[in-house]
């Protein structure tokens, strides 16, 4: 984009959204150079502020119109760089839709803008009994709108599962500037579950307006441990022993030795002193489904080398078990100056193998790495921690979080669990997935997005050319080949 | 000239037989030497219309292959599993191949420790059940069905059936975590996986859930599972009308008792049900079944369900559809049946999960299609209103001619580029789905 271009589609936004809408000033423009992954910064060309979902919508015709490609944020606390700005793009950022329009708890849903917190969600429906189930650690910041466009996910999405499994419907700005809805207070809409296709799609299908989030009924009965082990082994052990037992806790937590001191550094939040692991379990449900299941609990956590087990009395005591787990990821910046915050899934059963890998290619690099992980669906969080200031250091640590997630795949995992793609991950997305697979994602792509606008250079390594479908034929035409013409 | 493509869809099919197939290749349902490429007969119309060639691929390799020919050739395909539900959705506007998955089955993966499943698309849903009871797990799924019917995986996937767990477990969207697909053009493509938690890529295996095998042949399903309760309990209650129905409903929704399944159930002449299912520890489900029953005021309390559970209130060749609502909006639903009984005469049965706001609802075969249609219009016009949509799964030819099965639909033009992206020539079950996709 020249310096006229920006100019004349400031105009344009200005018009639209207000003089106050629209940043061009590159010292304020430069507060949203990066999102949650500081390691990538670029300036966008503009920033639009809009207030309303029609607001919205005439800010991405008018990037339509300039053929400029927009980027989505909304609170900025993703962590692979899909809210990263375009150098020549709009960065559109939803701040300024905060209202809950709705806490309806007859329908259990809630109906909400994009750049309500997370959090105010569950404070919002606490009075009816209600909560929002998806916390991811960041809930206080976090964004709704984000969460939809990264299908977030959180310490209890074990039981209750993800952004996706909670969001009934959405309105829409696609990429071409329509207002669109999708899904609803009800379940099942007739027609393709574009909703569910929409849901994680990090940005590149359109922006999020508003959501109709499904509100979950506050369990009667909380009870959290946590429990102290040797090591892994035994905390995973214990793990797997819980869940063949048929139970589904609320969460199951898991933290190494490394992660346990950054912890206590950071927060003094008491866990065992030197436990090789620690273990959170949470379970949650009818009073007397909990009592019974969290006996077994306790027991198969000592049958399994508990050395210590500490079951919280009352709310007090499950939030100072739960501030270490949920302060890890900055806790490490108490034991490392610089690090690197990984997201890998693999199957829970290969942890124990998985952890072993780690370790031996921690100690091959040179390259330290503290463990935290969500233990009941193998989402690992490896922390890979190193200095900046130490030449080498950064690019060692680089190699170790990369091959790490060359450990998940190759245990049939996933290179990311709930951080997305986004930016970060793209060259990643070949070794998870077939260029057959890939070019089958982008058919979607091209369904919304033809211009290729929304979000470019993320997700996807090499885009798709979307005009190359329609009217696309290979060899003879079949009428004439197969002697069809009739059927035609 | 049919007998060119045959030869042309048994070479493919030949082809893909080499020592690089990819799958065991079970006994077809007419057994082993049953032809894997046939002229198609009576047993195989869908809705209707008659196919020319059935083709019953034994392996993913085959199946693209098949379908490769059928992309040249410029067939038109419709994906045939069991075969249970072909008589819902519009017929196929054409209909050249039919392609039958049975042979295309069983369980490729079951890592108990993970809770995950990963199985071929024709694999009937009652021998998976069986499969993974042995291990103590099940996919949390239920396909209310006519006695004896064998839904097939992919069947359910395509027509993304559910039934009255889905209050607690979710649907085929929030079990399925992975999918592998033919596309139209004949390329075999992936996405998701089998972890639970995967974020990487876009969640096709949402977009072909309901699709209708519109937009390519559903292949091979990852599921997550679940660990089968240790004890369950239905309570049963009878409700005076549709008002009673909905406050017993919303007593449970709003009380700690954290119900399976809340469905109800509203006969012809009017007689309604509510049914609750507790699932957990025995000590657990014995508790919550005292508190349920003090909520609902008196219930019967058995382990086996009522009659009527997991069924569709139609027989075959009625009028069967879906009723949705927001929650509060389902006594609304029950209340403008009961008035279409009154003011057309008609024998409308109405059941389903009120506990997640849908409902399904049949009118005998013998009811005028003029009645039909004014009483669709009606209910599509109330769950409109309470936020839902009316769609007619299943009716007679007459009927069909004189109502539009599925109303209004949100988001269509976008439907119409992501099939045209899948399949540009509509091969795949053209015809079939909402506006004429």
């Amino acid at each position: 984009m020249t310096t006229t271009d920006v100019s004349t589609l400031a105009a344009t936004l200005r018009a639209v959204l207000g003089d106050h809408q629209v940043i061009t000033d590159r010292q304020e423009l430069r507060t949203y150079e990066c999102d949650g992954l500081a390691q990538y910064r670029v300036v966008p060309a503009l920033v639009a502020l809009p207030r309303t979902a029609a607001e919205c919508a005439a800010t991405v015709r008018a990037c339509v119109d300039a053929g400029v490609p927009f980027v989505a944020r909304g609170s900025g606390t993703g962590l692979s760089g899909g809210a990263l700005p375009h150098a020549d793009g709009v960065l559109i950022v939803t701040s300024q839709m905060r209202a809950i329009r709705e806490i309806a708890p007859a329908d259990e849903r809630a109906v909400v803008e994009p750049g309500v917190i997370n959090l105010h969600v569950s404070r919002a429906a606490a009075p009816y009994g209600y909560h929002y189930a998806p916390d991811p650690s960041s809930q206080q910041v976090c964004s709704i709108g984000g969460n939809v466009a990264e299908n977030s996910g959180g310490a209890h999405c074990l039981k209750y599962g993800f952004t996706t499994n909670h969001v009934t419907g959405l309105e829409v700005v696609t990429p071409d500037g329509d207002l669109v809805r999708l899904g609803g207070r009800a379940p099942d809409a007739p027609g393709y579950d574009l909703l569910g296709a929409f849901v994680g799609s990090e940005g590149t299908l359109g922006i999020t307006t508003e959501v109709t989030v499904r509100l979950t009924r506050s369990p009667e009965s909380v009870r959290t441990l946590l429990a102290g082990f040797t090591g892994t082994d035994q905390a995973g052990a214990a793990t797997s022993a819980i869940i063949a037992a048929g139970v589904v806790p609320a969460a199951i937590e898991m933290m190494d030795a490394l992660a346990i001191e950054a912890a206590e550094a950071a927060v003094r939040c008491g866990y065992p002193a030197g436990a090789g692991a620690v273990l959170i379990v949470e379970l949650d449900g009818p009073a007397a489904e909990v009592d019974a299941q969290f006996a077994d609990v306790e027991r198969l956590c000592r049958d399994n080398g508990a050395t210590e087990i500490r079951v919280a009395a009352d709310d007090a005591e499950r939030a100072l078990i739960w501030k270490g787990r949920k302060s890890a990821f900055a806790a490490v910046g108490r034991i490392s100056p610089d690090y690197i915050v990984q997201d890998g899934v693999i199957p829970r059963t290969a942890l124990p193998e998985v952890l072993r890998r780690i370790a031996e290619i921690s100690a091959r690099h040179g390259v330290r790495v503290a463990n935290v992980f969500h233990a009941g669906d193998g989402n690992l969080h490896p922390l890979v921690l190193f200095d900046d200031a130490v030449p080498g250091q950064a690019e060692r640590a680089e190699e170790v979080s990369a091959a790490i997630l060359d450990i998940c795949l190759a245990q049939g995992g996933s290179i990311t669990g709930e951080h997305g793609v986004g930016m970060d991950k793209v060259s990643f997305m070949p070794r998870m997935y077939t260029d057959d697979d890939l070019d089958t994602m982008q058919l979607l792509r091209c369904a919304f997005d033809p211009r290729g606008l929304a979000n470019p250079g993320k997700v996807f390594p090499t885009p798709r050319l979307c005009g190359e479908v329609p009217g696309r034929r290979r060899g003879v035409h079949p009428v004439q080949e197969a002697g069809l013409a009739e059927v035609f | 000239m049919a007998g060119d493509v045959l030869a042309a869809l048994r070479a493919a099919a030949g082809e893909a037989t080499g020592p690089a197939d990819d799958g065991a290749r079970p006994a077809g349902p007419d057994g082993p030497d049953a032809a894997v490429v046939r002229p198609a007969g009576d047993e195989d119309v869908v809705a209707g219309v008659r196919p020319r060639y059935v083709a019953a691929p034994g392996s993913m390799a085959e199946a693209a292959a098949l379908v490769r020919v059928a992309a040249a050739r410029g067939l038109a395909v419709v994906v045939r599993g069991a075969g249970t539900r072909q008589d819902w959705a519009n017929p196929p506007r054409r209909l050249d191949l039919l392609l039958d998955t049975r042979r295309l089955a069983g369980v490729v993966e079951h890592a108990a420790g993970d809770l995950i499943v990963v199985v071929r698309a024709g694999t009937p849903v009652a021998e998976l059940q069986a499969a993974l009871a042995t291990a103590g797990q099940h996919l949390a799924l239920d396909t209310p069905l006519p006695p004896g019917a064998a839904s097939t995986v992919g069947g359910v996937v395509a027509t993304n059936t559910s039934g009255p767990r889905r209050m607690r477990y979710g649907t085929v969207r929030d079990l399925l975590i992975g999918i592998t697909v033919v596309r139209p053009d004949g390329v075999v493509a992936r996405a998701g996986g089998k972890v639970v938690k995967n974020v990487a890529g876009y969640d096709l295996g949402k977009l072909f859930t309901g699709a209708y095998g519109t937009l390519g042949l559903v292949a091979e399903c990852a599921f997550r599972l679940h660990p089968l309760p240790a004890a369950r309990a239905f309570l049963t209650r009878r409700a005076g009308d549709a008002a009673e129905a909905g406050r017993l409903a919303a007593a449970v929704l709003a009380a700690q008792v954290v119900p399976s399944a809340l469905e109800v159930d509203a006969a012809p002449d009017g007689r309604t049900e509510v049914a609750v299912l507790l699932e957990g520890t025995p000590r657990g489900v014995k508790e919550r079944a005292a508190a349920t029953r003090a909520l609902l005021g008196g219930a019967t309390v058995a382990d086996e369900p009522p009659p009527w559970w997991s069924s569709y209130p139609w027989r075959p060749g009625d009028v069967g559809l879906t009723l949705t609502a927001a929650l509060s909006g389902v006594p609304r639903l029950l209340a403008a049946a009961a008035e279409a009984r009154r003011r057309h005469g008609v024998a409308l049965a109405v059941r389903g999960s009120a506990g997640a706001g849908v409902l399904h609802a049949g009118l005998p075969s013998a009811t005028p299609p003029d009645v039909v249609a004014r009483t669709v219009a009606e209910l599509r016009v109330v769950a409109g209103s309470a936020g839902g949509h009316a769609v007619v799964l299943t009716a007679p030819p007459q009927v069909r001619e004189r109502v539009d099965l599925w109303g209004p639909v949100d988001g269509l033009h976008l439907m119409r580029r992501v099939k045209a992206q899948f399949d540009p020539d509509a091969r795949f079950a053209p015809g079939r789905f909402v506006g004429g996709i």
